[in-house]
């Protein structure tokens, strides 16, 4: 390995190793150029017979397009939506098949005909073109220089410094009326916005746990040990449409029941649970995906979209995954009729982490 | 030139005539056309640079090509789906052929979605067809810059190309984010919720990113309408600007060229625009729209109506992103939660949300983007590069192009833990375990194998100029001893395998120069030179011309008396840095 001895200058633009690279060096480039090789004919410019077949494959190429275009049409027109094919275990739509495999074979021959056409029998002698670098030629390069400067001197920029500074000034305020009239893209996350939106939910004292599809309300027993039901606040289907996704998207629990010897229950939530039975947020504190993959033998909880682990035995605490915030749980009892209902609303924001979250008052390990 | 058989004496007798070409029915059709259309808008002089222009033919070429094609394809099929997707969040009730959903509530956006899909002919290939284009196109712009960037097609003149193409691939992606959250099904649903979860965990800027993007709360009812004016107006606008002035540039600097025979940097070699390359490359672009189409009809892809409309309180295990999103998905994966948040005063500063998907986003490619200013430096090269580099010739490069992209396979990895763990019965948290370990420590191996990899790749090529190619044929000398006969390459061959700039590695200046450098030019200049031992050190250095005529005088030799080379004599290993002669290799090769 060559290297450099430090003798000569330092720097690569007057080092012989940077700069120019030039390909006239033989010690670098060894082997002399031997240029371009001969032109060797293919088959089909040598064998007349050769040519002919391939003009016609061509030629049945491009004729087949047609067919399968008209097949297409005959496809769409004639074949219904619901019949299907049954090739073993797959099970293919007969309209899609029919207009995919009429249309994209004609689209294919249309392309393998033209390639067969240039490799067969367009001449396929190689040119040669001179390239020119990049940089235009120097007296050009030069006028433009020049008339670079003429044009600076013409706008008088040079001696009146103060309109080019001004000028850039108002490019740059012009772009104030275009960023602030994006200024109402949503509503503002003012902290009274924040109250009464992402950190509030429709869960309050007296609301009753429904499940989730049929909305009836739940007793505690009708839960098992060991036992998840997917629940919303009853009060959700007073909601329709957008109030509705948005309520829904924060409100969602799961209630599990668990042997209450068994789990580790807090001082301070000693009350928030009916016989085992715990009451949590189903949104995510990740990045908000409904969890509900129960591993009963654990009391853990899998997010199943980035895997986050949850401890429903341990105040919903993390175990494992990307999350980094315990699960809120929803202070639950039962009502005069013995259904389960809120104790109050969540003690603290449900769903994902956002900047301005005050995060003091979730469950820690350790906490009591 | 071959020399003409028969000469004709040049006399008055015989005046040399060439006969007159006969106009074909073609050309007197074109003809008309052709000259009205020069008189008005001159197109002779416009076509003339280009109409015969050459290009150089390689099969790695075509990967920009499918990019392009493929794009189209997605142009032409999407204005078909918008003739009928509705981009509206409105609640409906469907009433639509498909009888599993009847009566249930769903958007209008995944209503008309299931229409495009039942209802309308046609509208379910040309759906499924748009979602493999996408598919596609990202695949064929990432392979297509590992092409570029491990050939050196990024020097210059082309850095600028080359940064447009890093936005292509970016814009390439969240266009295909965007365009697979529109149907508003379950799994797309799912995608948005993940999307406002990552805005929000933004650091100090994140509530109000997510209540501008949603239009308040998640999900509201305006984020599907304007992801359509994005995903249909915005990003296609830009990808397409971005593609001409990508091509016109390809146009401008003339495609780059493998070494080899008659190609050097003052020349391009290959066929015409017409006919050759236009039929080649027009007939591509059919191969392309018409594979597509044939994975539109075999191939099903994201069956909306078996997902079922989005509600925010559901979801399926094994959901998955797009592949292209698969790397930013794994980071988010692996990322160890507890202990990554701060919680400051009222404030909670997300990290383990924000920093996966900031760094790899940022790392991938803001050093894609670097990278040709960071290797200019490097070496010092100002000149020009047409021809390409093969990749083994620059072990370095080729080393940390393929640690970044197995950094990127282990993020991808771990978008798919959950199907690793499941599909290969393992444990889902060794998965992961491994992958938090692996995305940092498999790139440094995966660097040092490649850099070993390549010099050994180098040292064949020297074998092959200097002893000649492997004939497989076994002679035993007089002496008992075998040899395999080895046959001289082509000067083709050789003028190919040794087109490669060499490039020194430079030993750091002593620190008090004469005054003429500052402190801090010296230093920049020494970490330069430090950067370029990593860079150079190791690569082998081509034969010189000496060496290689003695190799053919004794290989001449050689064949004169009927022997070749020895086998298991270290062959390799001879020919090392400085090219020493080992005893008992090369000093016996030259002995008589």
């Amino acid at each position: 390995m060559s290297e450099d001895t430090g003798a000569s200058p330092i720097f690569a633009h007057d080092d012989h190793h940077g700069g120019e690279l030039t390909r006239a060096d033989e010690a670098r480039y060894p082997v002399p150029d031997p240029g371009h090789p001969e032109h060797l004919p293919r088959l089909t410019d040598v064998d007349p017979r050769a040519a002919d077949r391939a003009t016609r494959q061509i030629a049945f190429f491009f004729g087949m397009v047609p067919i399968l275009a008209i097949g297409f049409a005959v496809v769409y027109f004639a074949v219904p939506g619901d019949w299907f094919f049954d090739f073993g275990p797959l099970r293919a739509n007969a309209r899609n098949l029919g207009l995919g495999l009429t249309f994209g074979l004609s689209l294919l021959f249309i392309g393998i005909g033209a390639v067969q056409w240039a490799r067969t029998l367009m001449t396929d002698e190689e040119m040669v073109d001179l390239r020119h670098g990049a940089t235009s030629k120097p007296e050009d390069q030069q006028w433009m220089l020049t008339e670079l400067d003429k044009v600076v001197d013409e706008t008088k920029l040079t001696r009146r410094k103060i309109i080019g500074r001004s000028l850039l000034g108002a490019l740059g305020f012009v772009f104030v009326p275009m960023l602030v009239g994006l200024a109402d893209l949503g509503p503002w996350p003012t902290k009274k916005k924040r109250a009464e939106t992402i950190e509030k939910t429709v869960w309050a004292e007296g609301v009753r746990l429904v499940n989730d599809v049929t909305f009836a309300p739940i007793k505690p027993e009708d839960i098992e040990i060991g036992q998840l039901i997917n629940g919303e606040p009853e009060t959700l289907k007073d909601l329709e449409g957008t109030a509705f996704q948005v309520e829904k998207a924060k409100a969602a629990i799961i209630l599990v029941r668990m042997n209450p010897n068994t789990i580790k229950i807090p001082d301070s939530r000693r009350d928030w649970q009916v016989g085992g039975i715990l009451c949590y947020s189903k949104i995510c504190t990740h990045v908000g995906c409904p969890i509900s993959l129960w591993e009963q033998q654990t009391h853990h909880l899998l997010c199943p979209c980035h895997q986050s682990t949850f401890d429903l035995g341990n105040s919903g605490v993390v175990v494992f995954g990307p999350a980094a915030r315990s699960l809120p749980q929803l202070p639950i009892t039962t009502d005069a009729e013995g259904y389960l209902v809120a104790r109050s609303g969540f003690t603290v924001p449900v769903e994902p982490s956002y900047f301005d979250r005050d995060s003091r008052q979730d469950f820690e390990e350790g906490d009591n | 030139m071959p020399e003409p058989a028969i000469t004709v004496p040049d006399s008055s007798a015989v005046e040399p005539q060439v006969p007159k070409k006969q106009a074909g029915p073609v050309f007197r059709l074109a003809r008309g056309p052709v000259r009205w259309a020069d008189e008005r808008i001159g197109v002779a002089n416009l076509l003339r640079p280009y109409f015969r222009k050459v290009f150089p033919d390689h099969w790695s070429f075509l990967l920009g090509e499918i990019a392009l094609y493929s794009f189209i394809v997605l142009l032409l099929s999407g204005v078909f789906l918008c003739i009928w997707f509705k981009p509206s969040m409105a609640e409906v009730e469907y009433e639509g052929s498909y009888q599993l959903l009847r009566g249930l509530h769903m958007s209008e956006a995944y209503a008309s979605t299931l229409a495009l899909s039942f209802d309308i002919r046609g509208g379910l290939l040309l759906r499924q067809m748009h979602h493999w284009a996408a598919m596609l196109f990202v695949a064929a712009m990432l392979v297509h810059s590992l092409r570029i960037f491990f050939t050196g097609a990024f020097r210059k003149p082309r850095e600028i190309n080359w940064l447009i193409g890093v936005g292509l691939l970016v814009l390439g992606i969240f266009e295909g984010f965007f365009g697979y959250s529109l149907p508003d099904d379950l799994l797309s649903g799912t995608g948005m919720r993940f999307l406002d979860g990552a805005l929000r965990a933004t650091p100090i800027i994140g509530t109000w990113v997510e209540f501008f993007v949603f239009a308040g709360q998640f999900p509201g009812d305006l984020i599907i309408p304007r992801l359509y004016f994005i995903h249909i107006l915005v990003v296609p606008a830009l990808i397409l600007g971005l593609v001409a002035a990508h091509l016109a540039l390809v146009f401008y600097h003339k495609h780059t060229q493998f070494p080899g025979p008659g190609r050097t940097e003052d020349s391009v070699v290959g066929y015409p625009v017409f006919p050759v390359y236009a039929a080649k490359a027009g007939g591509f672009f059919f191969i392309v729209f018409g594979v597509v189409t044939l994975m539109g009809a075999l191939m099903q892809i994201n069956p909306v109506w078996v997902f079922g409309p989005y509600n925010p309180a559901q979801i399926t295990a094994g959901s998955q992103p797009d592949w292209y999103m698969g790397f930013a998905e794994g980071a988010i994966r692996i990322m160890p939660g507890p202990g990554w948040e701060w919680h400051i005063g009222s404030t909670t500063w997300s990290w383990n949300i924000f920093l996966p998907l900031a760094l790899p986003m940022t790392l991938l490619f803001g050093g894609m983007a670097l990278y040709p200013f960071i290797e200019a430096w490097v070496t010092g090269d100002r000149s020009e590069h047409h021809l390409l580099d093969r990749p083994r010739n620059n072990p370095t490069r080729t080393g940390l192009g393929v640690a970044a992209m197995t950094a990127y396979a282990m993020l991808w990895l771990g978008g798919g833990n959950d199907l690793i763990a499941t599909q290969l019965d393992v444990s889902l948290n060794a998965v992961t375990y491994f992958l938090r370990v692996a995305v940092f420590v498999a790139p440094v191996l995966a660097f040092l194998l490649t850099k070993r990899v390549c010099i050994g790749l180098q040292r064949s090529d020297h074998d092959r100029l200097l002893h000649g190619a492997e004939t497989g044929v076994i002679e035993r000398d007089l002496t008992g001893r075998y040899n395999e006969r080895h046959r001289p390459i082509s000067v083709g061959e050789q003028y190919a395998l040794t087109q490669q700039a060499e490039q020194d590695a430079l030993v750091p200046v002593g620190g008090d120069g004469d005054g003429e450098y500052s402190d801090r030019q010296i230093r920049l200049e020494n970490l330069r030179r430090r950067a370029t031992r990593f860079y150079f050190i190791d690569t082998l250095r081509k034969p010189s011309r000496g060496e290689l005529e003695e190799a053919a005088a004794h290989h001449q030799h050689a064949v004169g008396h009927g022997a070749g080379h020895e086998i298991g004599v270290g062959e390799g290993d001879g020919h090392g840095e400085g090219h020493a002669a080992i005893p008992g290799t090369e000093s016996e090769h030259l002995a008589p």
